[in-house]
């Protein structure tokens, strides 16, 4: 492996962990806001043991969080020291206000988890609200960061000196709005559907327990609201693509030759050797639409640029499939929800069996889409680091032996991966507030 | 004062802060680790409830030190990366372990067992991290770090393998153990509160033992930093301050002044931290890299002011809020 690789597979794998604990940080605050408001509201007590249970896993997915995203701030210098020499002072504007939009979170947080029977219930509620807003703050400026490296702007070079910064600008880069967008979405969506899963396991176990059926109410509102908005700001994603990243877009949609009417490629192979593709289902002029709103539009091809300018075509092909194929999945289950719901708007619970089966093979995809949507924009902006500009190649540490840390900090976030599994599952696994009482009478009748 | 000196005064208080507040929290992990005595599992007790509701936010002075530092002087993070990658390496370690482990131990369902285990790398991680922040910081004075022309020609070991940058890192841990130990006398009580105030003076005379030790070293292995150091009147004038803190801060706890020790050792820490930053003397890496080279950029720091000022507005009462819910005392 050479040390570029180690180097860009620490990275990647860096970021693929902080990412899961990071949406969890921007939505479950969210969710516990919604309990505690209920139960404010309502004084139904099974809500407020649902905001505190769901504060116990937040409490545990949010330090985990917080120091993994401490190693990623430090890994920017340890693996990219060339990258950030340029780059630091532009992208240095959003990550100083996520640095603050991130220490609000943690204050209150602490308040929030601990808070509890020290602040009032008005000021506790408010203190989520807090975290709630914080974590999507700091997680829309943590993404203008990567805007910028996609499409950035705010500068010129002049005789490969970066001269005439524009902080501001390099914070709106073109592809920001739509990204920081994807990205909200993209945390709740994901994190509202593998709660519903656990929460629907909870609901096969115990049908009829009020706190697994509150619990799933909320997080359905959250992923039938998330998940439509999420395939239209996918569609905006498309055409900024298309006017603005046109390789990104090319290589996801493994389109080798510049096409008029290009049609929408579904699965398949891509072959670079051949530039062609194989096993895909071809629908008509439909990428077209997609990227330009015109059936004739043209889309550009990756034959316009240079091949060793192209990303990995099948890496990026395959991932936005997935992505993709996910968030038809998740569209068509939460459409299932709503109608299941109006049909039975009036009956005790709108939910049955199957749907709840549904619900519980459904749950991982929304990370799923997650992930693989963070290799499209990764994986295709290559080989660039900063698009057009800097090349990955270029940014890397001179540092030797780069095997080791990424071996080293690969099996800790291995071991840490599992003991958050495990100690959500034993949270999850805890029965609801109603089943005790009916556990510890089963408990007592086992008893000789 | 310039913009540029104003950027690294920031950076400075952002490091104060850390190591007041971040620092006892780690120090808080060294007693985990140091818990002895009849009342063992009472002072671990009372050390995790101080910790677990500000732990995360005092974290975030590190990364706010960090961010300033890539924002304002990216040239000196380049050249830090660099050439700092193994022991910052292994603090990231330190950090990662010793975040995580804290909280699986106050919120795993497991057994007795599980929790020994989380605690104990709770409390390693915790010593560990000062020792390799602390051992980073003092490479950037030995003068081994050869940064000239953006790159760095001195490898991956020099500076931080020096017995000085050890002996400091030693010295980080003491420091942030002492302000663990008078912090925890004002949050505890009888026979336990008289066990945080002997760990306390233990502490201070194990840190002015360290520093004799680092000073020994400093002349050794970082001559350039030794001689400004040592031979400024304003840096002299600051260690006889830093005396009259440690001096104070024994007194009070003799005399069981606990909260009078509390601001004597925070002016103590402070004094040593600012001596540092003075005997660098407008450099991030001695000799080479001076704060003018380091890459800040006038437009920059025309956005970064205003950005710092509005966090601090926000930021401010919150953490007084934070403070005053939990250690109002």
């Amino acid at each position: 492996m050479t040390d570029l690789l180690a180097a860009r597979s620490q990275m990647a794998i860096s970021l693929g962990f902080h990412i899961l604990f990071a949406v969890a940080g921007m939505a479950m605050p969210l969710f516990m806001v919604v309990a505690e408001w209920r139960h404010l509201r309502t004084g139904d007590a099974v809500y407020r043991e649902l905001a505190q249970r769901w504060a116990k896993g937040t409490a545990i997915l949010f330090a985990v969080g917080a120091v993994s995203g401490t190693v990623l701030s430090f890994e920017l210098g340890l693996l990219w020291p060339r990258f950030m020499e340029h780059a630091g002072p532009l992208v240095g504007l959003p990550f100083s206000l996520e640095g603050f939009a991130f220490f609000l979170e943690a204050i209150f947080l602490g308040v929030y988890l601990y808070g509890w029977d020290r602040v009032a219930p008005r000021v506790h509620l408010l203190s989520g609200v807090a975290v709630a807003i914080s974590g999507v703050v700091s997680g829309v400026f943590v993404t203008a960061v990567n805007s910028w490296m996609n499409t950035p702007t705010g500068f010129r070079l002049e005789d490969g000196e970066i001269v005439d910064v524009n902080v501001w600008a390099a914070f709106f880069s073109p592809a920001f709005p739509t990204q920081a967008t994807h990205m909200v979405l993209a945390a709740y969506t994901s994190v509202a559907f593998i709660v519903l899963g656990i929460h629907a396991w909870g609901l096969r176990q115990e049908p009829g327990s009020r706190f697994h059926q509150r619990a799933f109410g909320i997080v359905f509102l959250a992923a039938l609201v998330g998940t439509p908005l999420q395939v239209v700001s996918g569609d905006f994603a498309a055409k900024h693509l298309a006017s603005h990243q046109p390789t990104k877009l090319a290589a996801a949609e493994a389109l080798f030759e510049t096409q008029a009417g290009a049609p929408l490629i579904l699965g398949g192979w891509p072959d670079v050797g051949t530039r062609e593709i194989h096993f895909a289902i071809e629908v008509p002029q439909l990428l077209s639409v997609l990227a330009t709103g015109d059936p004739a539009g043209t889309v550009l091809g990756l034959e316009e640029f240079p091949e060793e300018l192209w990303p990995p075509v099948p890496i990026v092909h395959v991932a936005f499939q997935v992505m993709v194929a996910c968030g038809v999945v998740m569209l068509l289950f939460v459409l299932w929800g709503a109608t299941l719901w109006w049909r039975r708007r009036r009956a005790a619970s709108w939910v049955d069996r199957r749907f709840l089966g549904a619900a519980m093979l459904v749950a991982p995809l929304g990370l799923i889409a997650l992930e693989a949507g963070w290799v499209v924009t990764e994986v295709g902006r290559q080989p660039w680091i900063v698009r057009g500009f800097m090349k990955t190649a270029d940014a890397v540490t001179p540092m030797p032996g780069l095997i080791v840390p990424m071996t080293a900090f690969t099996l800790l976030y291995l071991v840490l991966g599992v003991v958050v599994v495990a100690m959500l599952k034993a949270h999850v696994f805890q029965v609801s507030p109603e089943g005790e009482p009916a556990r510890a009478e089963a408990a007592a009748e086992e008893r000789p | 004062m310039t913009a540029v000196e104003a950027a690294w005064i920031t950076m400075g208080v952002g490091l104060i802060a850390y190591v007041l507040t971040g620092g006892a929290d780690l120090g808080g992990g060294i007693w985990d680790l140091l818990a002895s005595g009849p009342r063992r599992e009472q002072q671990r007790v009372a050390l995790a409830r101080a910790l677990a509701p500000i732990w995360e936010a005092n974290h975030v002075w590190l990364i706010f030190v960090i961010v300033v530092l890539f924002t304002v002087f990216p040239r000196a993070f380049s050249a830090i990366g660099i050439a700092l990658h193994v022991p910052l390496s292994l603090a990231l370690v330190g950090i990662v372990l010793r975040g995580s482990a804290f909280v699986f131990r106050a919120y795993g369902l497991g057994g007795e067992r599980e929790r020994v285990t989380w605690g104990r790398t709770f409390a390693w991680a915790s010593a560990a991290t000062p020792l390799f922040l602390g051992m980073s910081l003092a490479a950037l004075g030995t003068g081994d770090i050869d940064w000239r022309d953006g790159v760095v020609w001195s490898g991956f070991w020099a500076g931080w393998t020096t017995p000085f940058a050890v002996a400091v890192g030693a010295f980080g841990a003491v420091l942030f153990a002492l302000l663990a130990a008078v912090y925890m006398t004002l949050e505890t009580a009888g026979e336990l509160r008289e066990d945080f105030r002997e760990r306390a003076l233990a502490c201070e005379a194990v840190a002015a033992l360290v520093a004799a030790l680092a000073t020994w070293r400093a002349a050794v292995d970082a001559p350039v930093f030794f001689e400004r150091w040592a031979g400024s009147a304003s840096i002299g004038a600051l260690q006889v301050v830093t005396a009259l803190c440690a001096g104070t801060a024994i007194l009070a706890l003799v005399r069981r002044r606990f909260g009078v020790a509390r601001v004597a050792v925070a002016a103590q820490v402070v004094c040593v931290l600012v001596g540092w930053g003075l005997a660098m003397a407008g450099h991030v890496i001695l000799p080479g890299l001076t704060l003018r080279d380091a890459g800040a950029r006038p437009e920059v720091l025309r956005a970064f002011f205003p950005a710092l000022g509005a966090g601090a507005l926000l930021l401010t009462p919150a953490l007084v809020y934070l403070y005053r819910v939990f250690k109002a005392r």
